[in-house]
């Protein structure tokens, strides 16, 4: 190969590069590894982390069961090694996947139109932002404080630099849900969208679509966002919302220390050119049989450049074909049923705590110790070897002494009983 | 002339919808261990009925879908991917199983800390790696893929900026930039300048030197650049934009052409991303998730976004924490840490390669790429004849005389088995043909390639239709994308379905089968 390239010797190859920008050294890395070494060092880093704890935190990430086949289907390399699918007459079957993704994401949150995926719920959330600054002409952001907190934190990242100004707007004490009375005062003739989680970070559900209608009297678009999407099996789906921006975490995908997770923004067939990031389209190849094609490229980076609806590119196709799977899977009977275990299950453990809010919730709640301090609670507990709730003084101290618990399907009855008898005791 | 008849299902996969049928199920769930709750009950008003046109299918249905699925794919796993830019080399799967280990794959983002030393472990090594790799001082592990990276490292700048009074206005980004550039700029706030390369696709220094103002934020710039080409005057350009108290932004995708050759951190840029997706084995997954790490400069490290992992240590033990406290920081960019499962598998494919191997794994793509350069340019245009690095960009001003134009090689080549270069980037080759071997391509693989370049050009001089009309030996033909566009369908919906189901006189009669020409 050096001789067809008439070169002496490979050190040739780098002779354009300016001495002074070389590396005169070796790296300094130890020599590679074989396979086995590599797999007992991650095996030991494995070890020390949580291994064989029951788990009480959700907060955003949560523990669902994950069926094999998900992973069966991820593992093919025909999936798992091509590339995005700009090439449609070599990439129907993955064209064909987010297809089915779109549908069922619309399905799920009575939108018209959802897109690829979003990096995860947390950065969906500012594209969902941006994209209602760019539909409605205004700037102004208002934001529920019962978003997840490192949501809004991302949302303020992204809005600061943009010159958007972000305002919060509380939660009722008494219920956990919005407090409608202080987003009535904040919104107004500039605002450009309301965002809110439902079911919001303490787990409680929020009338979206009475929130919904709030905003549009204002002429401002709600964005509605959430973490579990379990919940979807059961609870009506947002359809009033303008943008729904959420996180897809629960379906299928690993806690794997916060991520890859998939985020998904879904909106009305009207907004569909504001939409950001990958879409994928219905059409016909030259014998006019059905094919899948990426379309509307004209609102990306690689066509609009600095004009694009978002300056996104890569996403999360591989996290979101385990969601759809995940959704094939349990389908229309088993995600309700899925959503109902999850209900059980929670109500089973919050009916024998102290709960803060009165609000309807799903599967998770904040619960208040009674005397002793969240985190000795929770030491008690690691003892048993569970993990507790997650203290919300940090993000929440007008809360005082609480933890948010989760129960999923997968907590079991005799580790909730446990977990009772010492947050009670 | 060859029939292409689709005789099975499974050349021929219906979407899961149409497949579906009341009742059926592919899971099944545990019996309750405690009463059911009435989600009308718990949850008053709020509840939904059926979740209209949901799937209803069996495993063995959602196994086969999938399977058959597959089967119309491309991929790595198959053969060579020579996309430009976007690093399309092998992926290991020891990355794969160690990533799924349970301690990791099932560690929650907040368990406690004490818990979660072994994926705090990981993240530190990952960062020590990769300032080694980059010659930068520090590093956040947050941003989800390359152009998060980028918006990451801008918001850097722009913080540096305004601590220092002023947050500027402009970014210069070269008219060979990859779009995220000129996107991510406007994103964070700045104005976008152009700057037009000079004759042999550099930067040029004349006019950089005219664009840098008091006003300038950074240079965003790709080293080697999207020719492959390394910018022989970067330390030059860097000291222009340093005069003027302007940074400069390293767009990393082309990483996979310096690791243990040269540095940015050595060559002075101040803030740059990595794609972990590309130089670091992790795989595309169809088009993501990436790894977008952005390594900085010391000026720049109080911005990083929180938390910080904190090195200690406790009896003679390494000890890991999260540090939410740093009050110039930018904020978040993401909710935790980042694709954490991504990092694993970036630093499960340093270990093995280690410091020797990776550097050994750039001379060999920069092997490859120079190989493909020498081999086809009696064949194609090379607009800019120098010494590439990673990849090399042809023209398609020779075929273009018969009416032959980039993208239609590219179909022809998915004839003889590959999967296309990159097709019309960078802009400021007009008509570009942009190929990425990668290091993992061996010369056999190489000269399988060369061959079908070579022939198809042949093609061209003697039959260029049948390369306009190609491909021609794939189960899809060229679909149609402008009527995708014109009336956008992005979903399914029983009415639509059989608006453009195959066209009635496909369907032979009887049989059920669906024949083409």
């Amino acid at each position: 190969m050096l001789d067809a390239c008439s070169l002496a010797s490979a050190e040739d190859l780098f002779r354009q590069i300016p001495a002074e920008a070389r590396l005169k050294r070796p790296l300094a890395l130890a020599p590679g590894k074989s396979e086995y070494e590599i797999a007992e060092y991650f095996r030991s880093l494995a070890q020390k982390n949580a291994n064989g704890y029951a788990s009480f935190l959700g907060a955003g990430v949560y523990n669902h069961y994950r069926p094999v086949v998900v992973d069966t289907v991820v593992s093919r390399g025909e999936f798992l090694t091509s590339y995005t699918p700009y090439q449609s007459e070599i990439s129907q079957g993955t064209l064909t996947a987010i297809f089915e993704f779109q549908t069922m994401i619309c399905q799920l949150t009575g939108m018209d139109v959802a897109n690829a995926s979003m990096y995860d719920g947390s950065t969906a959330v500012p594209e969902a932002a941006m994209m209602a600054v760019r539909v409605t002409g205004r700037h102004r952001i208002l934001v529920a404080r019962s978003v997840h907190p490192e949501y809004r934190e991302v949302l303020r990242s992204y809005a600061r630099n943009q010159g958007l100004p972000v305002e919060e707007f509380g939660y009722d004490a008494e219920t956990g849900q919005i407090d409608l009375a202080d987003l009535e005062s904040k919104l107004n003739g500039e605002t450009a969208c309301v965002i809110l989680q439902c079911p919001n970070f303490f787990g409680i559900v929020e009338d979206a679509n009475a929130v919904a209608g709030l905003a549009h009297s204002q002429g401002a678009l709600a964005v509605y966002t959430f973490t579990e999407a379990v919940s979807l099996g059961i609870l009506a789906p947002p359809a009033a919302a303008d943008i729904v921006a959420g996180e897809l975490q629960s379906f299928a995908i690993s806690p794997s220390y916060g991520g890859p997770f998939a985020g998904i923004i879904a909106t009305r067939e009207k907004f569909i050119r504001q939409l950001p990031g990958r879409l994928v389209g219905q059409t016909v190849d030259t014998h006019g049989n059905r094919a899948f094609c990426l379309t509307l490229a004209t609102r990306e980076q690689h066509i609009r450049r600095e004009k694009a609806t978002s300056n996104i590119c890569t996403n999360q196709a591989l996290i979101a074909l385990m969601a759809t799977v995940f959704m094939e899977l349990y389908g229309k009977e088993g995600l309700r049923e899925l959503a109902v275990q999850n209900l059980s299950k929670a109500h089973y453990l919050g009916d024998k705590v102290k709960r803060r809010f009165t609000g309807s919730y799903f599967n998770e709640f904040v619960a208040t110790g009674d005397g002793a301090p969240v985190s000795e609670l929770n030491s008690k507990l690691l003892e048993r070897r569970i993990i507790g709730g997650l203290p919300l003084e940090r993000h929440y101290p007008e809360l005082g002494n609480a933890a948010l618990v989760c129960a999923t399907e997968m907590t079991k009855r005799s580790d909730m009983d446990a977990f009772a008898e010492t947050f009670n005791a | 002339m060859i029939r292409n008849v689709r005789p099975h299902i499974t050349r021929n996969e219906e979407l899961i919808f149409e497949r579906s049928s009341p009742g059926k199920k592919g899971y099944q769930l545990p019996d309750l261990d405690v009463p059911e709750i009435d989600p009308a009950k718990a949850l008053g008003g709020l509840v939904r009925d059926e979740i209209e046109g949901f799937p209803e299918v069996s495993e063995v249905e959602v196994i086969r879908h999938f399977t058959r699925l597959s089967t119309w794919n491309y991929a790595i796993d198959l053969g060579m991917y020579p996309l430009g830019s976007c690093t399309m080399k092998y992926n290991p799967r020891i990355n794969e199983a160690v990533a799924r280990l349970g301690g990791l794959a099932w560690a929650h983002p907040y368990q406690p800390e004490a818990l979660a030393q072994g994926a705090m472990e990981a993240i530190a090594r990952l960062e020590d790696a990769l300032c080694e790799i980059t010659g930068l001082d520090a590093i956040t592990l947050q941003p989800a893929a390359g152009a998060h990276g980028e918006l990451t490292g801008i918001l850097l700048v722009r913080a540096y900026h305004e601590a220092n009074g002023n947050p500027r206005k402009h970014i210069l980004v070269p008219d060979s930039a990859h779009g995220t550039n000129p996107a991510t700029a406007g994103i964070a706030g700045y104005q976008v300048r152009n700057l037009k390369s000079n004759d042999q696709g550099m930067i040029d220094l004349e006019e950089l030197a005219k664009a840098v103002t008091e006003d300038t934020a950074a240079l965003m710039v790709t080293n080697p650049n999207t020719l492959g080409v390394f910018e022989e005057n970067i330390a030059r350009a860097v000291e222009v934009l340093h005069a003027k108290g302007a940074m400069v932004y390293m767009d990393g995708a082309n990483m996979n052409a310096l690791v243990g050759i040269a540095r940015p951190g050595d060559f002075g840029v101040d803030v740059m991303h990595i794609n972990l997706h590309k130089t670091f084995s992790t795989p595309h997954g169809g088009g993501g998730p990436g790894g977008g790490p952005v390594a900085v400069r010391s000026h720049l490290e109080p911005y990083l976004p929180v938390p910080r992992l904190r090195r200690g240590s406790q009896d003679g033990q390494e000890v890991f924490q999260w540090d939410y406290n740093f009050p110039h920081a930018i904020g978040k960019v993401r909710a935790f840490y980042g694709n954490f499962g991504v990092l694993v598998r970036a630093l499960a494919y340093i270990l093995a390669h280690g410091g020797p191997g990776l550097r050994n794994a750039t001379v060999d793509a920069v092997m490859n790429a120079n190989y493909i350069r020498h081999r086809l340019r009696p064949w194609f245009d090379l607009p800019y004849d120098r010494p590439n690095m990673h990849e090399v960009v042809f023209s398609d001003d020779r075929q273009a005389t018969k009416g032959v134009r980039t993208g239609d090689i590219a179909k022809r080549l998915i004839d003889y088995g590959y999967h296309p270069y990159t097709v019309s980037f960078p802009l400021i080759v007009h008509g570009a043909l942009m190929i990425e071997p990668t290091e993992t391509e061996s010369k056999l693989e190489l000269d399988g390639f060369i061959d079908a370049m070579i022939s198809i050009a042949r093609e061209i001089d003697s039959d260029p239709q049948l390369v306009l009309k190609a491909p021609h030996l794939t189960r899809t033909s060229r679909v149609d994308e402008v009527s995708a566009a014109r009336k956008p369908v992005v979903r399914w919906t029983p009415a639509r379905a059989s608006e453009t189901s195959p066209a009635p006189d496909l369907v032979v009669a009887g049989d059920g089968i669906r024949r083409s020409d």
